[in-house]
């Protein structure tokens, strides 16, 4: 399913951190996990996912440095700072509200 | 990880990563981090049972097209894009690294502020209470594009012999301007010059540009594409001039108002320091600056032309129209003669300037209509003006000023009536527009040469008056 342009920009940012928040990750193994956890919904154009990973570490809200990987070449990999820890609990209480509030609309739409 | 050079998905991936490194806005590191998705990517592809050439082409379907990744590279990195214009970047492989030049560039800044400076040793002072020596405007050019053309041989790497005959048009223009026994005529108490002096001091940058330009070009002067590129560099230097002589304009109000407020003239500062050792050093610098930022950002001269184009087009088609409705005829003095060649000159360089940044493969546009019509309204108003100077010779018979006027137009003429003919066989479709470039540099050469001409010629076969 299409979820459109703007929500997948919306939800680009707290769907990251929120992966990152289980720990240190890579680009592409962020792409994996987001495709797996949303049954294969949410596609990103891979590309993309990278200007979002600059821009939260512009921001000071994930933390970058160069590893190894398996086959040997380098990977750059991620982890979320304190500051994108608090970041992630307040979209976190947003994506709630607008998530709670949809709940009971739809709720109450389907009961009547 | 090693791998045979003769893999194919190696092939592709490489050729990928090139098209990568040609985008500004993604940097090398960046090209890493994508390349490694890439290949991360395609061997997940392969394990899944797909052959290698199309888990490649899946992949880079996957990772979106280049045009739409590099722009949000570029609006999430827009700093990048300026940061290349001046400093050092690490990873330039390029022969002479950043931090050189940089060095060698602000060696030249300090040697050229020191030329200005050594007339003042013996007895040829700039002082803000009289008018500045004749000497001055006389060897202006050659205060700067000696070293500005030392920048280019040490840029370009050039042997030895041809350091010795670019200097030879230095030595000549240098001998002529201060050996010529120039006249001096005395008006209204003040001393005048020639009329063969003030010509030679107008000409001599236009001849001696093209020695620089030919140690920018490396020597081939006939490589249509390099001369266009010396085009380019030249437009786009004028631009960078003009910028730093307003920021200059800014230090110098600064001073004044500053020293002024303690009860200090800095005058003689700003006159005998400031302004002749920062303008011959904005020279340089502006060079520079054009050097390092080739490619990088969208040229100014281009963009200014579109824009006076279609003005200048109407105000000479006003202009002919008025003329013809009221029937004046051109009052030929001195200023008005050197006013209508500089129109001349700037139509001239409209068509070249937007020579220089057309796609010569694309059909023929409606801005092309109006470079046509813009050039031939400019060949009306050259005849017209050539029409007056012929007049005014037949009358009152030759003087340095009019001949200089008169080859100037025929020049500019058979400049811009090759120009208009080419353009309509352009848009005719019956020539490709490189005919019209070619044509366009070829002539550069005529200028140089004419104005060379009036530096060495005029002032002996005028006797110097």
């Amino acid at each position: 399913m299409d979820l459109g342009k703007d929500l997948v920009a919306a939800s680009a940012t707290p769907l990251v951190l929120a992966i990152l928040a289980d720990g240190e990750s890579y680009g592409y193994a962020i792409i994996k996990r987001v495709s797996e956890l949303s049954d294969g919904h949410l596609q990103w154009t891979d590309g993309m996912l990278y200007p979002v990973l600059h821009r939260l570490e512009r921001h000071g809200l994930v933390a970058s440095k160069w590893g190894a990987s398996d086959s040997g070449r380098q990977r750059k990999y991620y982890r979320l700072t304190r500051q994108g820890r608090t970041q992630l609990e307040e979209d976190r209480k947003r994506w709630q509200i607008v998530d709670a509030t949809l709940h009971r609309i739809w709720l109450k739409a389907y009961s009547s | 990880m090693n791998v045979a050079p003769d893999d194919p998905l190696e092939a592709q991936i490489g050729q990928w990563r090139a098209y990568l490194h040609r985008r500004r806005a993604i940097e090398g590191p960046d090209v890493e981090e994508l390349e490694t998705h890439l290949r991360d990517q395609v061997s997940s592809l392969t394990q899944a049972g797909l052959a290698d050439d199309e888990a490649f082409l899946v992949a880079v379907k996957r990772m979106g097209s280049l045009d739409a990744l590099s722009r949000e590279f570029a609006l999430e990195h827009s700093d990048r894009l300026w940061k290349q214009l001046v400093i050092v970047s690490a990873t330039d492989d390029s022969t002479k690294s950043n931090r050189t030049e940089a060095l060698v560039v602000l060696g030249l800044v300090a040697t050229v502020a020191l030329v200005v400076k050594i007339p003042a040793l013996f007895g040829v002072p700039l002082d803000p209470n009289e008018e500045v020596p004749l000497f001055y405007f006389r060897n202006a050019s050659l205060f700067v594009f000696p070293l500005l053309t030392v920048y280019f041989l040490w840029k370009r790497g050039w042997n030895a012999m041809s350091r010795l005959w670019l200097a030879l048009p230095f030595v000549v223009g240098a001998l002529c301007v201060n050996v010529y026994p120039f006249e001096t005529r005395v008006m209204n108490n003040a001393p005048e010059p020639s009329d063969t002096e003030v010509l030679a001091v107008l000409h001599m940058p236009i001849a001696l540009w093209l020695a620089v330009g030919v140690a920018y070009v490396r020597g081939r002067w006939f490589d249509e594409g390099r001369r266009m590129n010396f085009v380019r560099f030249t437009g786009e230097l004028v631009i960078y001039f003009i910028l730093i002589a307003l920021g200059g304009g800014v230090v110098t109000a600064f001073t004044f108002m500053m020293f002024g407020a303690i009860g200090m003239d800095p005058a003689w500062f700003v006159a005998g320091w400031l302004l002749p050792c920062g303008a011959a050093g904005a020279v340089i610098i502006g060079s520079w600056l054009v050097e390092a930022k080739q490619s990088v950002i969208e040229n100014m001269a281009p963009v200014l032309t579109r824009l006076f184009t279609p003005l200048f087009t109407i105000l000479l088609l006003v202009f002919l129209t008025t003329m013809i409705w009221t029937g004046r005829p051109i009052d030929i003095q001195r200023d008005v003669l050197i006013a209508f060649d500089l129109l001349l000159v700037l139509v001239v360089g409209l068509v070249l300037y937007s020579a220089s940044a057309r796609d010569p493969q694309a059909p023929p546009n409606l801005f092309d209509s109006l470079q046509l019509l813009l050039i031939v309204s400019a060949l009306v108003v050259d005849l017209v003006a050539l029409a007056a100077i012929a007049s005014r010779i037949s009358e009152f018979g030759f003087t340095p000023n009019r001949v200089a006027a008169l080859g100037e137009n025929l020049i500019l003429l058979v400049n811009l009536s090759g120009s208009a003919w080419l353009y309509a066989e352009f848009l005719r479709g019956r020539n490709t527009f490189r005919a019209l470039e070619a044509w366009q540099t070829a002539y550069l050469l005529a200028y140089s040469i004419w104005a060379a001409l009036v530096v060495l010629l005029f002032p002996p076969l005028f006797r110097f008056a």
